[in-house]
């Protein structure tokens, strides 16, 4: 068969264009191990977990990180329940300036962050309000509400209406059939949502530059390093807290999608 | 208006069960509030009340906020700055405007532009194989594998991607060692002397920065492609390899047709990612400005807001073309 013959040639280029997207991960695991402690020496010249301890040990790192935390948990929240009140706003409804407000939604995304950003900072400016962990708050949860909507819209998209009707027709009022019928289809929705809104906000560093004032995210304490290198065994082995601390909350994620495909 | 929820309403409004919670004796109705009750049969009832009440927050963020935000970016476009006091003057001029036609400015613009077309192209070269085989030849089981090894450099830290690459690039980096391993260390050096491409080294190269580039938004790409590939019927495959045509040319003439409107919307994220970025130019590459870096220099080490509102809209005005031109090919609907 024809097919046959090609399949080990596309096997081959998927698997290299596979191994190209996941060795630079492969190695940031690699190096904060390195003894190395100025350069980026490959192979490196011995192994070490020497820098984890200096790594903890550091109070810059730590605060960073537990700003982040914070930032990334509050923009999270705000945004699965704005996320999810605009999708069930949305959802099997018709209303005035409907499409106006779906392009609302997806705007801070598909514009590009800095314009969001700029755009921020600047009616901030304008409204003289200072810089603060919930100016931070604020631009976060804007883009990440785009992501909660997506996901819950999708899954109430699938979602058979017919199930609301039934449950009212069998005696449940509202309440009931929001708790026990709507509630628990979306839940999955909305924790997948959530995480990909974590994962999000955790990570920004477009927006979260031009809404701090002098907070420290950790990726703008990232950002530093990356173009003036200072500590770069640190921040390796912040490096590989941080993709690991953003891959988890995605690989749950993904197994939760699975499984709501499923249902 | 929405056809079913009317029409739901008004049956239920004739439906007295629904209207006494007495007669809810199961034991689900135990120990939930006779408020929420009330409320939630007021508010299924009184569709305008209960859509006014969803939308009300989401509204004052998105419209309130960001929607008041991009509106007063165009209008700090307009004003321009003191030189001598560095302050903005709220006198309406076009100086911000006039000065986006500068020649570096332009340059900026069109080599921004050219990256981004670059990466885009590159994208979906990259992108078909693994989506083909991820979409028609991967059993079930290594399917949801690969899905996962799709979504986890799209979803992971950019940042720590971004930093990866210096790693390798670096000069006593992996790039270079791997290079001289396999004793073609000329290549590489044929290739950083190149014009435009080249430089010192791979860090400090244009071609270091399309790596970069294309390393961070390929799985953008991936996505939309594979899920493209997924809606075609095996049956027309096969029907145009039984009527004689071989593998290259049920690709070329069946299945990438097919698929353009899903390469037309990843290549939105491509493109509209590596246009806005400003990070990417300044960590790896010839250091020539981009347009986000441009943006970010204005308003950050300039202080000049009006000068970076107005080239704000240079990514905004491009974005809008690009977004008429791939509509045009369908990309929405494979969104």
């Amino acid at each position: 068969m024809a097919g046959r013959r090609r399949f080990g040639t596309v096997k081959i280029a998927a698997t290299a264009v596979l191994l190209f997207l996941h060795v630079p991960i492969v190695l940031i695991g690699l190096y904060a191990f390195s003894t190395e402690e100025a350069s980026f020496q490959f192979p490196p010249p011995g192994l070490t977990t020497r820098w984890f301890t200096v790594a903890w040990g550091r109070d810059d790192v730590r605060e960073a990180v537990s700003l982040s935390l914070q930032v990334a948990a509050v923009s999270t929240l705000i945004a699965l329940v704005l996320g999810t009140l605009v999708a069930g706003a949305v959802w099997r409804t018709k209303f005035f300036g409907r499409n106006a407000l779906s392009l609302m939604i997806v705007l801070p995304i598909a514009l590009p962050g800095i314009v969001t950003g700029i755009a921020l900072r600047a009616s901030i400016n304008l409204a003289g309000v200072s810089f603060s962990i919930w100016t931070l708050v604020v631009g976060h949860a804007t883009f990440c509400v785009a992501v909660a909507y997506n996901n819950v819209i999708a899954r109430l998209r699938r979602m058979n209406p017919s199930m609301i009707d039934a449950s009212m027709d069998l005696g449940a009022h509202g309440w009931q059939t929001f708790r026990h019928v709507l509630f628990p289809q979306l839940g999955s929705a909305i924790l997948t949502g959530g995480l990909l809104a974590f994962a999000l906000s955790f990570d920004e560093v477009i927006v979260t530059t031009f809404t701090a004032g002098n907070q420290q995210t950790l990726p703008i304490w990232f950002f530093s390093q990356l173009v003036r290198p200072r500590d770069r065994p640190v921040t390796n082995v912040v490096a590989l807290a941080v993709m690991l601390l953003t891959i988890i909350p995605v690989v749950f994620s993904v197994r939760l999608s699975e499984r709501g495909d499923d249902a | 208006m929405a056809v079913p929820l009317t029409d739901d309403r008004a049956t239920h409004e004739t439906n007295p069960e629904l209207t006494a919670p007495p007669t809810q004796t199961s034991d689900k109705s135990k120990g939930t509030p006779d408020l929420a009750v009330k409320v939630s049969t007021y508010l299924w009832r009184h569709r305008r009340i209960r859509l006014a009440l969803l939308l009300l927050l989401p509204v004052s963020l998105l419209v309130g906020i960001y929607g008041i935000s991009l509106v007063s970016l165009l209008f700090n476009s307009f004003y321009r700055l003191d030189q001598f006091t560095g302050r903005l003057d709220d006198t309406l001029s076009l100086d911000s405007w006039r000065g986006l036609f500068t020649t570096p400015n332009v340059l900026t613009a069109f080599r921004t532009i050219a990256i981004a077309t670059s990466v885009t192209i590159a994208s979906a070269f990259l992108a078909l194989p693994l989506a083909y085989f991820v979409s028609r030849q991967a059993s079930k089981r290594s399917r949801r594998w690969l899905i996962l090894g799709i979504m986890v450099p799209l979803w992971s830290s950019y940042l720590v991607r971004v930093y990866s690459w210096k790693l390798i690039l670096a000069a006593e980096g992996i790039a270079n060692w791997f290079f001289d391993a396999f004793g073609i260390g000329f290549v590489l050096d044929a290739i950083l002397e190149l014009p435009v491409i080249g430089g010192p080294s791979l860090s400090f190269s244009w071609l270091g920065q399309f790596i970069v580039f294309v390393y961070i938004w390929l799985p953008y790409m991936v996505m939309p492609v594979q899920v493209s590939m997924d809606r075609v019927p095996q049956s027309l495959l096969d029907a145009s390899q039984d009527l004689g045509a071989g593998p290259s040319r049920t690709f070329r003439k069946v299945l990438f047709p097919l698929i353009v409107p899903g390469v037309a919307a990843g290549s939105i994220f491509t493109f509209s990612l590596t246009l806005g970025d400003y990070i990417i130019p300044q960590v790896v590459g010839d250091s020539s400005p981009s347009i986000g870096y441009v943006i970010y220099s204005q308003q950050g080490l300039a202080g000049n807001l009006p000068a970076a509102a107005a080239f704000a809209f240079v990514p905004i005005v491009v974005m809008g073309l690009y977004l008429f031109v791939v509509g045009k090919l369908g990309a929405f609907k494979a969104l």
